[in-house]
């Protein structure tokens, strides 16, 4: 891959022209080559930290696949679709912020941070909303998965055409009388889970019925759909707090044309946070 | 081909001396490996001197290389001149990669070979279901017979239906070659043609905890007439004992006694030392009378009523149990208790008890 | 050019690494990699402390039937603590954090790791993660086994969230160093100094770094859903929730097989140098060496399910996982024969590293070999879970890494400290160790394939003589423990001064004063072949190897 970089030797005058060039490199480029192959490293770390949750992912959706398309019809499309023009726009800013730097335009650069970091924050915000609605409706993990409120009429109301649709009698029942309309075709899991139940399908409407017609242990989706979106999200405050402290630098002029090695390298990192929620996006949001 | 065939070949020289450890005694014990009982653990046995053999060989051809440089080209004096030989020589490396890679794809074809007669169980093979749990193991055979120890007829495959209650237990047979882990939540089988009468160690070879190590039980071998004879009279547990004496029996075979004392000892459950006929304090619910009811309602649905100052967990015996095994263990606890009504009241009550079960199962049965 | 070596013993030790600045600071924030290798070594050398007295406490217990000297309960705890310590603190980060991260910038002719400050954080989170494991220690101990296997680790009382946190901060900390070796290798190469000139340490170390970056965070995600399922009840490993214990398996294994070669791995690039060093031959099938050991980083994500034969994957995950298995012994033997074919016709000097580098071969061998038994299905069902099994991975992680990390700290010792310690001392130590060793597992093997499970507190008549062996060799051990603790504290307070070179080593870090100065070199040092020793001559009067100027060369 790279040759040999560094002549041994001390280059004093290197340093004494650059106070940011460290002692044990010889040259800025030795010093910024050796920062990015780094950074590169770290965020191959950080794709297979998620890829573990993404296997998890896989292995429960292939066994499992009546859990997700029964309980991703919770998650409110339009917010996280919202927030993924969110982070795509941040990440736009955030390359435009390290143009700014190279090009040493530093009100550009300090406007192209403020920006990404208002995005983060917005998308922290939204996500919060969308967690505060889960919470309250107890569309949790494991034991604490209850589902309360109008959100107990809303699994009653997404079941009932599922039961027509197994005995072959779809007509009967206009799925767009329910309150998800799109939402609410039974997937083939969900049938077979009716099945089960034999004599329940015949009276949809009666409570039996719609507990029968409700998957075995959705709540495993909302563990990895909490643990996913929460491992993100801290991802999400980390980058935060860099670009914060890229602000209070880029305020003080530090970056110029030679020197933006840290705005280059937390523009990397921002863009795998958001490319991660590109996929974290259809994976969980967008099963049908 | 078979390996059989191939080591015979290669130990007939070897198996004439006489007296050697490796090479075996009558019972297919080795020194290195222990008694053998099992058609399939031949095929094992043979694979593992196989192995051993190779290894033997070529460890003790590269350490006497070792040892003989270390000693023949020990540095004299500092200094002295070094002899220049090549420093690669590709020819050399090819061969000494292609050698081993000859003998492990021998080692893996024989080893996959075994392994796959020994997970193919045959279709007419007798079926045991086992039960891991802390720290137990119970068999239950066809008839609905439930022991502690596991009883196999020699000549005859046995396929064993495992499952736990608890954690990952694993169940290991040494003198069969064989194992495989008891997974909660799944039915994993292993099978095996025991040959050899006799009792064998069994052991759990997955850590479960505290008592992990006395997770052990014993595999006895019957000849296969004997092994029809036995069955037949451990058909029926309560059939020739009082029901005292059969709940105690269910008492030990069912693992209450991991939680239940009999003594007074504090457990994760209440000892049952006087237990019945006392009333109980319930958690967030009113007290009540430790009557059958409430002994019924706790085997079958254990988290009902939760006694105050105990968890709730222990596991629910639905569908494992009878009724009249039930109302054996309910006796059982009244010889325990010094509360319980005395001796002739005590299986009038049995008998009712029975009387109402006999209902249930029926009202039970035709519901399946 | 210059030659650095100077004459040995002056009155005044001349000013280095360690004598250059005093004080707590200067040290526990240094950016210098020595320092923090040095902090590493004192370190992780405090943790095999811990986890000896572990291991010794085991083996006591197990030397009477019945209750010895603690309940189940303790044993179970000591056990499982003895595994995590060794492993997650000593082992880990033992070779590549306490002695590369010494001598892999030396080697290079650099001056410091590409990304010192990395470097420091690697080192604060490592004593972070100890504390942490410590804590978890303290609070009364974890009962799992250090593999925590669900849903026993889900369900037990015991502190198995405190300690998979600590091991999940050790993580970070092993990513950080592996994730800097691999920068440092590619950028901070000298010039002249191409891949295949670097010394076979520096493959090893490059290979070990490899698997660390790529596999430590799958351990991450997999301790954090375990600290997740304890904490919040998540279920994804709990089968009473629908979940799937097996699938914990598979995420542990697939870091936890590649950790054996993390372990292993720097072990064979110091069995090289040391090799080729004592024999004063060039390293016989140098690329031979360093393909395997790429070859191996590589295999080693493909075999992880070789530890599940007996769990219930398909007939044909296990086939699979079989010959995959096999396929990551062929690099390993083909490096053992380059070793024993670098010792013929050499001038072999027996000092203490090269005793114990013979003895890596001889332990590691073993342990290789019986791999062989593992791998191979059908013997495996047997084997599985045993003390076979037992026996077989303290073969090579400490018949292995251990051993060769003993041969790279008395390589090197008189580099990092500059003092010499008792040679005699130490070959007798070595060879005490080796034969402690072989004791107490060799019996090892004998119970396991009879049948003995591993993890048991009690165990049946039979193996009573057995047990009583194996608890004897682990005293041995331990005498020689101390012995080599007890000259190499010696050796730091009055031993006596080490020459710049005294192995005769042509590789880089030889041709700095002993101890280095501050940053590494005073010159630059002369690129050369690490393995060509027709420049280092024997110089009596200093007694110690010194260069040749390159026109002068031997007729």
């Amino acid at each position: 891959m790279s040759d040999s970089q560094s002549s041994s030797h001390v280059d004093s005058a290197a340093h004494a022209a650059n106070p940011n060039l460290q002692h044990h490199f010889d040259s800025m480029e030795q010093q910024y080559e050796s920062g990015k192959l780094g950074m590169w490293l770290f965020l191959v770390t950080e794709i297979l930290l998620f890829g573990g949750l993404f296997c998890a992912y896989a292995v429960y959706r292939h066994n499992h696949p009546e859990i997700f398309t029964y309980a991703h019809q919770f998650l409110d499309k339009s917010l996280g679709g919202f927030n993924t023009i969110v982070l795509i726009v941040s990440s736009l800013t955030m390359a435009m912020a390290v143009r700014a730097a190279q090009l040493g335009q530093r009100r550009l650069l300090t406007t192209c941070l403020a920006l990404t970091l208002a995005c983060a924050f917005l998308f922290l915000g939204v996500k919060f909303v969308e967690y505060e609605h889960k919470w309250k409706h107890g569309l949790l993990w494991g034991k604490n998965y209850e589902v309360q409120g109008e959100m107990a009429g809303a699994t009653e109301a997404l079941m009932i055409p599922a039961a027509p649709s197994q005995s072959g009698s779809a007509a009967d029942v206009d799925p767009n009388a329910t309150i998800l309309p799109r939402a609410a075709r039974a997937p083939e899991g969900l049938a077979a889970e009716v099945g089960d139940h034999g004599d329940g399908v015949a009276d949809a409407a009666d409570d039996h019925a719609t507990h029968g017609l409700e998957p075995k242990n959705v709540h495993l989706f909302f563990g990895i759909y909490f643990v996913m979106t929460g491992l993100h999200g801290i991802h999400v405050l980390a980058g935060i707090g860099v670009i914060t402290w890229l602000l209070i630098r880029s305020l003080r002029g530090d970056f110029g044309p030679d020197y933006f090695a840290p705005v280059d390298f937390t523009g990397l990192y921002w863009h795998v946070v958001d490319l991660i929620w590109i996929f974290l996006f259809p994976l969980l949001y967008l099963i049908d | 081909m078979s390996l059989s065939g191939m080591l015979g070949m290669l130990t007939s020289p070897l198996s004439a001396v006489s007296g050697i450890p490796f090479l075996g005694r009558a019972d297919g014990g080795t020194f290195w490996l222990p008694v053998r009982a099992a058609e399939g653990a031949k095929a094992v046995d043979e694979l593992f001197y196989f192995i051993f053999w190779i290894c033997l060989f070529f460890f003790t051809l590269l350490m006497a290389l070792m040892v003989i440089f270390a000693i023949r080209y020990r540095r004299r004096e500092e200094g002295e001149e070094v002899e220049k030989t090549p420093s690669h020589n590709l020819p050399l490396e090819i061969v000494w990669t292609t050698i081993p890679i000859l003998l492990v794809v021998a080692i893996f074809f024989f080893g996959f070979q075994a392994y796959l007669d020994m997970s193919t169980p045959p279709t007419d093979a007798y079926e045991i279901q086992v039960t891991g749990q802390k720290w137990k193991w119970s068999f239950t055979y066809p008839n609905g017979y439930m022991d502690e120890l596991l009883h196999v007829p020699a000549g005859r495959p046995v396929t064993l239906v495992m499952t736990s209650e608890d954690v990952i237990h694993s169940m290991s047979i040494p003198a069969f070659r064989i194992k495989n882990d008891v997974v909660p939540g799944r039915y994993r089988k292993v099978w095996f043609t025991a040959n050899r009468p006799g009792a064998y160690d069994l052991y759990c070879a997955e850590y479960c905890g505290t008592q992990h190590s006395g997770m052990i039980s014993t595999v006895i071998v019957h000849e296969a007439e004997d092994f029809d004879v036995w069955i037949a009279d451990h058909g029926d547990i309560l059939g020739s004992v009082s029901p005292a004496e059969g709940g105690e029996r269910l008492y030990n075979l069912l693992g209450c006694k991991q939680c239940h004392s009999t003594d007074g000892a504090p457990g994760v459950g209440p000892t049952f030392l006087d237990l019945y006929g006392t009333m109980r304090k319930i958690r967030d619910q009113a007290d009540c009378e430790c009557d059958e009811d409430y002994v019924r309602e706790s085997v079958l649905d254990p988290t009902a009523r939760i006694s105050q100052g105990f968890e709730p967990v222990m596991p629910t015996f639905k569908g494992r149990l009878k009724d009249k095994e039930i109302t054996a263990i309910i006796a059982y606890m009244k010889t325990l208790s010094v509360h319980a009504p005395d001796e002739p009241a005590a299986d009038e009550a049995a008998g009712e008890a029975a009387e109402t079960d006999t209902t249930e199962t029926d009202a039970g049965d035709g519901g399946e | 050019m210059s030659t650095n070596d100077t004459p040995m013993t002056p009155a005044v030790v001349p000013e280095n690494y360690l004598n250059c600045s005093s004080g707590f600071r200067s040290w526990f924030f240094t950016l210098d990699h020595k320092r923090i290798g040095v902090m590493y070594l004192a370190s992780i050398l405090a943790m095999f402390l811990i986890g000896g007295i572990m291991a010794l406490m085991i083996r006591t217990e197990l030397l009477t039937q019945g209750q010895t000297i603690m309940s189940s309960d303790d044993y179970n705890k000591v056990f499982t603590l003895h595994g995590a310590v060794m492993i997650f603190l000593f082992i880990i980060p033992g070779i590549p954090a306490a002695l590369g991260n010494f001598v892999l910038p030396l080697m290079l002719g650099a001056k410091d790791v590409a990304l010192p400050r990395l470097n420091l954080a690697s080192y604060h989170l490592y004593v972070v993660g100890a504390l942490v494991c410590v804590l978890s220690i303290v609070l009364g101990g974890v009962d799992t086994g250090w593999t925590f296997y669900a849903p026993y680790s889900t369900t037990t009382n015991t502190h198995v969230s405190i300690l998979t946190l600590g091991a999940f901060i050790l993580g970070f900390s092993s990513v950080f160093t592996g994730l800097n070796f691999i920068v440092t290798i590619h950028r901070m190469r000298p010039a002249g100094m191409g891949w295949f000139d670097m010394p076979l340490m520096l493959w090893a170390l490059y290979a070990t770094a490899i698997i660390q970056v790529l596999a430590t965070p799958v351990l991450g995600i997999t301790l954090l859903l375990l600290i997740v399922e304890r904490v919040m009840g998540i279920g994804i490993f709990d089968p009473a929730l629908g979940g799937d214990p097996v699938l914990y398996q598979h995420f542990f294994w697939f870091y936890s097989h590649p950790a054996v070669y993390i372990m292993i791995l720097p072990a064979m690039g110091i069995i090289s140098e040391i090799i080729s060093v004592f024999s004063r031959k060039h390293i016989f099938g140098y690329r031979a060496i360093a393909y395997s050991s790429i070859a191996i980083a590589a295999f080693s994500f493909l075999v992880w399910g070789h530890h599940m034969f007996t769990s219930g994957q398909s007939e044909l995950m296990n086939m699979i996982f079989s010959a995959l298995t096999f396929s990551v012994s062929i690099p390993s033997a083909v490096k053992m024969f380059n070793w024993i074919t670098t010792m013929y016709k050499g001038s072999i000097r027996l000092d203490t590293p090269m005793i114990y580098a013979l003895c890596f071969m001889f332990l590691f061998g073993i342990g290789g070999l019986t791999g062989l038994f593992l791998g191979s299905l059908a013997t495996d069902v047997h084997l599985h879970d045993t003390y076979f099994v037992v026996a077989h991975f303290h073969y090579v992680m400490f018949g292995g890494t251990v051993i060769a990390f003993l041969a790279g700290l008395h390589y090197w010792w008189p580099k990092m400290f500059g003092r010499m310690y008792d040679e005699k001392l130490g070959r007798i130590s070595a060879i005490i160790i080796t034969v402690g060793f072989n004791i107490t597992f060799i019996a090892q093997f004998i119970m396991g394939s009879r049948g003995m499970p591993r993890r048991y507190y009690d165990y049946v008549d039979e193996f009573s003589l057995l047990h009583f062996i194996s608890s004897m060799g682990s005293y041995v051990m331990a005498i020689g423990f101390f012995m080599v603790a007890g000259y190499l504290v010696k050796s730091l307070v009055s031993g006596p001064r080490a020459h710049a070179n005294p192995w005769g080593s042509a590789a880089l870090e030889w041709q700095t004063q002993s101890p280095p100065v501050h940053f590494n070199f005073d010159d630059d040092p002369e690129v050369c072949n690490p393995y060509d020793y027709s420049r280092v001559q024997y110089d009596a009067a200093s007694g110690g190897y010194v260069r040749v100027p390159s026109e002068v060369k031997p007729a």
